[in-house]
């Protein structure tokens, strides 16, 4: 029993670093519809500039809050430049596209910081929390900062103005139009906001994975697993998704025998398969009706 | 977050291309075999090789471009079915001792197989939901190929080395040109069947579900049954193409399989024009030469180099090879005119 509790807790740690991508993940869907594939190596980049500015000698939180804004800044630079002109065009290319921005930024980020491991601090320390082995302070600071992000996104959504023009915005465009929202801002917006929280998720992770170019892919494919797992439309869901994905990992690796590490990965793209047939709509999201 | 449910008329996933349009003229597929068939005799081994690896991926982009063009939907996991084919053909020679060239059909019905089973759970998903899935399955194919079980048969991490066959009956070629000629002529036959396949009564229903798969069905098309089977040609043609490139690279090892390759044949569709069979070569020869071209421009910033020429394709041409093909021709066809 002892182990089945530890190996919960432990999924709940890993399940924070999916959640905070997952977050992002929903974020952009909500917004333009698509799923980012460079949604991770964004983060990664942003995850660069935090440490450059550190290595700079800006303090943590200094590093952090300038981060977010560059990183809000470049997911609108982002879309204005390369996106919106292809608003229009069919899913195929936006999907080429984003594999383009995923090869740029990956190789950008090579060439400026090359691709050895780099050690990232952690405001929270790493000592023991609460003297349990398995989960350390930066592991709880991490799911705090999860929780903290959802009611943050919960009260910009539900209570302020701009929250309902950019829902206004995702679920009906057209009369979102006509009652004079500027959906095409609304949808920059929607990329600055991703980006912000990605980046977030970026910093939170980087202890734990350390920092390198390649750090966020494995971490992309279990964000969009919860994302799914927790429904695409439902940022609630996509955090919940991402524990549920992280317990999920932990007991499947502990409990079936034959699932070493070896397996994680695919446990995990199962679990997407499943949900996908089983419940498209995901948990917590809005099954989408079709008009014919 | 609202209470009102979502009503979405969702996007075309694929742009509707007429049938006559997704082939070329008699014409020009003559000239486009006469080249295919002569360049070989004056180029060097290695090019030989290149040329054939053309081939090869044309093949693969050739199938997605069924499955995608054709039926529209999506995949980002043909190096799945690719890797699938590959090992069938690897182990049928290694263990079986069986002759090359019968392993290509082999390889073809398994992957048909393969694919028409994943086409079931597929049914149920569309656009971006279908990418995901396939998504999944390409990057657990290299672990899935890597596991215990299978290590005998399929050599674990190490992989298997296949032996490169002579041309037959004493023809004076090279491995490398015998190999070449082999791979034209299966890609011409899987060529025929796919022109032909689309031309079909199989191919009309492929592109009315593809344009409205309500109205599809509303006109007595067996949905399910059309989408499945597009999945298992698509992935039996990929197969095959698999199996060639096992017995040209001489090797098959899991992590030669990995979603870059599916990502790679992706592109090559996109940039060959979505729908346009003969494009496939064109994007073929996108995702060959053009990393070495980006890697000559600068070693440490090819990945960037590449992705900004993507990003040209995609502004440009958004319709490929297709699109420069019929700027082409209606430029001929002026210049016949005066």
């Amino acid at each position: 029993m002892e182990l089945f509790t530890n190996q919960i807790l432990a999924g709940i740690a890993t399940g924070a670093i999916y959640a905070c991508m997952a977050l992002a993940v929903v974020m952009i869907y909500q917004a333009i519809d698509h799923l980012n594939f460079a949604q991770g190596e964004m983060a990664m980049f942003s995850t660069f500039i935090s440490w450059q500015l550190m290595q700079w000698g800006v303090p943590y939180w200094g590093a952090f809050v300038l981060t977010l804004a560059f990183s809000f800044a470049a997911g609108i630079a982002i879309e204005r430049l390369l996106f919106r002109p292809l608003a229009k065009a069919p899913i195929l290319t936006n999907v080429a596209g984003f594999i383009a921005l995923y090869s740029i930024i990956n190789s950008v980020a090579g060439l400026i910081w090359d691709f050895t491991i780099k050690q990232y601090p952690t405001p929270f320390g790493s000592s023991p929390f609460l003297g349990s082995q398995l989960i350390s302070t930066h592991q709880a600071g991490m799911i705090g900062v999860t929780l903290l992000l959802l009611v943050l996104l919960y009260i910009f959504f539900q209570y302020t103005k701009i929250g309902l023009a950019m829902r206004a915005a995702a679920s009906l465009p057209e009369s979102a139009r006509l009652v004079g929202i500027n959906t095409s801002w609304m949808i920059a917006l929607g990329w600055g906001m991703a980006a912000a929280i990605g980046s977030v998720a970026g910093m939170m992770i980087a202890p734990v994975v350390f920092l390198e170019p390649n750090m966020m892919l494995g971490v992309l494919i279990y964000g969009f697993a919860a994302a799914v797992l927790g429904g695409l439309t439902s940022p609630f869901g996509a955090v919940i998704g991402g524990f549920l994905v992280g317990i999920f990992e932990n007991l499947a690796g502990t409990y079936i025998p034959g699932v070493g590490n070896e397996l994680k990965l695919p446990i995990a793209l199962a679990l997407i398969i499943t949900v996908l047939v089983i419940k498209p709509a995901g948990l917590f999201g809005r099954p989408i009706v079709k008009r014919v | 977050m609202s209470a009102i449910q979502e009503v979405a008329t969702e996007a075309p996933a694929v742009e509707a291309v007429p049938k006559r349009a997704m082939t070329l003229g008699y014409g020009s597929s003559l000239i486009m075999l006469a080249l295919l068939i002569v360049v070989p005799l004056f180029v060097k081994n290695f090019i030989i090789f290149q040329l054939t690896m053309l081939l090869i991926y044309g093949l693969a982009v050739l199938a997605l471009n069924i499955l995608t063009g054709g039926s529209g939907q999506f995949s980002l996991g043909q190096s799945a079915f690719y890797a699938v084919g590959a090992y069938t053909s690897a182990i049928l020679m290694e263990h079986a001792g069986i002759n090359y060239a019968l392993t290509l059909p082999v390889a073809g019905v398994v992957c048909f197989a393969f694919g028409f089973l994943f086409g079931q759970p597929a049914l149920r998903l569309s656009g971006v939901y279908l990418a995901l899935a396939t998504f999944a399955l390409a990057t657990a194919m290299p672990q899935l190929l890597k596991l215990g079980y299978f290590e005998y048969w399929t050599g674990g991490v190490q992989g298997l080395v296949v032996d490169k066959p002579n041309a037959p009956f004493g023809l004076p070629m090279s491995q490398d040109m015998w190999l070449y000629y082999f791979t034209l002529a299966v890609s011409i036959a899987i060529y025929i069947f796919s022109v032909n396949l689309l031309k079909s009564r199989s191919g009309r229903a492929f592109m009315a579900i593809r344009d409205n798969e309500i109205a599809a069905s509303a006109m007595g098309i067996d949905v399910a049954t059309y989408k499945t089977l597009a999945f298992g040609v698509s992935a039996g043609i990929t197969g095959v193409a698999g199996a060639l490139g096992a017995i040209a690279v001489q090797f098959v090892a899991p992590d030669s399989y990995t979603i870059t390759l599916a990502i790679q044949l992706f592109l090559g569709m996109v940039v060959g024009g979505v729908g346009w069979l003969p494009g496939s070569i064109v994007g073929a020869a996108f995702i060959i030469f053009v990393p070495n071209i980006a890697e000559s421009f600068s070693k440490g910033l090819s990945g960037a180099v590449f992705g900004v020429l993507l990003f040209l394709v995609i502004f440009l041409v958004p319709h490929g090879a297709r699109q420069v093909a019929m700027v082409a021709e209606q430029l001929i066809g002026r210049l016949k005119r005066n």
